[in-house]
């Protein structure tokens, strides 16, 4: 086991960085810590600073007034640090691509882990990629 | 001798789901001037709603916010059949209606959970989300997806509800109000909550009407404005229902005239089965082959207020020119009202009691040349161009033809 797998072994902390999005991916990020879906079984708790997370999940087109508060977010973060794209904005820009304060996908910004693809994906989806990944460590 | 203290909640802050920047200015516990900075949502949709088809754009203006997702594309769909001048047909008004006020129901209960989980009480959150999930279910089963339904077409809707689904969307109903009993209970009869929100982040009647409030904020202080009545849609003309208001503007005022609002929104979606059953299944969109040159207008009333488009047609595939007007663009504006003269603590409640949306009220801030990244416009700037352009249109006449 590496130093890596072996920050990733328990409990993920999850740090969210919503974007420029429709708030529709914050919302099911949300909707994935309620009851009906309840991440926090996992050990997946959101947490109020960058500095005590494991996890950045990135949701939305990043604009330009997004884009070097995203790089500073990732600077501070300590490492090894995983960071997940969530929706279709966050992957690809999404139907916000061809607008004027687009600033690139997130990819383009900072170095991705994983993508969750869907506008808005649904929690079941979320949850999947987010256990997917800490198993793959 | 006092001391200024600039406390600043966001734009990243683990309490809001949405980035932006609250500066509270605070001498001692107490706000004593408050200033807000958004942009970091932008994202150029009227110019981009320009470069799309008609039918492209609902996709778009239903992805302005998540939560109104059936607001946006309901205001442009009145827009755009005032242009053309057709009446849809009786049932894809009934299924309109029904849509909008499941959308309703669900931000609604977003807002109590969310109110709770600013107050500091979990439990309220965790329940209004569970209660939740189901409407989202239904959603799901009438459009296919939890949220962003593609539901809206120009002279219509994109599917229809068949008759086997309504007797689900009839027990949910009946369950939900249930649910709503319960939650309504939880939160109206609670010490705790009475002490934290009752005479709190109060607007009064004067407030509202000096910052044109919209939507819930204003039927709390009393105000009895509602798009739907006012200026009838869909079938809300068709079935019977009644505004709530309530008169002491604080944040409590504001939570009953939601909570309320939910047992009227789940009256009119049975009132609307109850039509549609008796109807023929299929008859949901007229075909329209052209949007004609002209200007039109629409109005439709969102969870939070009234939402306004003003669609430009050239009489070509796009629209000239589309403006959006959400309603938490005019009810942000009375923080300045109702959080100066508060304690911090209660200062949250206070922003979040008009269940402010701000995907929806971006603006631009400031332009910058693409090649060079320089600043070539400020905010002030921009202001003062859209002043002098608006003079101009005014002194040569145009506007009042």
């Amino acid at each position: 086991m590496g130093f890596k797998d072996y920050c990733f072994r328990k409990s993920l902390w999850v740090f969210h960085f919503g974007g420029a999005s429709c708030n529709n991916c914050d919302i099911e990020i949300l909707d994935c810590l309620t009851p009906r879906h309840d991440l926090e079984r996992f050990g997946i708790l959101l947490v109020g600073s960058i500095r005590h997370a494991d996890v950045l999940l990135v949701n939305g087109s990043i604009n330009r007034r997004d884009k070097d508060r995203l790089l500073e977010l990732y600077h501070q973060a300590p490492k090894p640090l995983l960071v997940v794209a969530i929706g279709a904005c966050g992957c690809t820009g999404g139907i916000f691509a061809e607008g004027i304060p687009f600033a690139g996908p997130v990819d383009k910004i900072i170095p991705v882990d994983a993508y969750i693809p869907g506008c808005p994906p649904k929690p079941e989806a979320i949850i999947a990629g987010i256990i997917k990944l800490a198993g793959k460590r | 001798m006092s001391r200024k203290t600039l406390i600043p909640i966001g734009p990243y802050h683990p309490l809001q789901e949405e980035p932006e920047l609250f500066k509270l200015y605070c001498d001692g516990e107490i706000v004593t001037d408050i200033k807000w900075e958004t942009g970091y949502n932008h994202r150029g949709i009227e110019k981009l709603s320009e470069s799309k088809s008609y039918d492209q754009v609902f996709f778009l203006v239903e992805r302005i916010c998540g939560i109104c997702s059936t607001s946006h594309p309901f205001a442009f769909a009145n827009a755009v059949e005032e242009i053309v001048g057709v009446e849809i047909t009786d049932r894809a008004k009934y299924i309109r209606s029904i849509i909008g006020e499941l959308e309703r129901i669900h931000s609604h209960l977003l807002w109590v959970g969310l109110a709770g989980h600013f107050l500091g009480y979990n439990t309220v959150f965790m329940w209004a989300w569970k209660y939740r999930e189901p409407v989202l279910d239904l959603f799901e089963m009438i459009t296919g997806n939890r949220n962003s339904y593609a539901m809206f077409k120009v002279g219509g809707v994109r599917r229809d509800i068949e008759n086997i689904k309504i007797p689900a969307i009839r027990k949910e109903m009946a369950v939900m109000r249930k649910k709503l009993d319960l939650l309504t209970g939880a939160v109206m009869d609670d010490p705790v909550i009475h002490a934290r929100t009752k005479g709190v982040g109060i607007l009064t009647r004067q407030d509202i009407v000096d910052y044109g409030a919209v939507g819930p904020t204003a039927r709390a202080s009393g105000i009895d404005i509602d798009v739907r009545r006012d200026d009838p849609y869909a079938a809300y003309s068709m079935v019977n229902w009644k505004v709530i208001t309530a008169q002491e503007g604080d944040v409590f005022a504001k939570a009953e005239v939601r909570l309320l609002e939910m047992y009227e929104s789940a009256s009119i979606i049975e009132q609307c089965v109850d039509a549609l059953e008796k109807m023929k299944e299929g008859d949901i969109a007229l075909k329209i082959n052209e949007i004609p040159e002209g200007i039109g207008t629409g109005r439709a009333e969102a969870p939070r207020g009234e939402v306004f488009h003003f669609v430009v047609s050239d009489g070509s595939n796009s629209p000239a020119r589309h403006k959006i007007r959400a309603p938490s663009y005019t009810n942000i504006a009375t923080f300045k009202k109702s959080c100066i003269g508060q304690t911090i603590a209660d200062a949250t409640i206070s922003l979040a009691a008009v269940d402010p949306c701000y995907c929806c009220t971006e603006r631009m801030a400031a332009a910058y040349d693409n090649s060079s990244g320089r600043k070539i416009l400020n905010a002030n700037e921009l202001i003062a161009l859209s002043m002098k352009r608006t003079s101009e249109l005014r002194k040569s006449g145009a506007g009042h033809e």
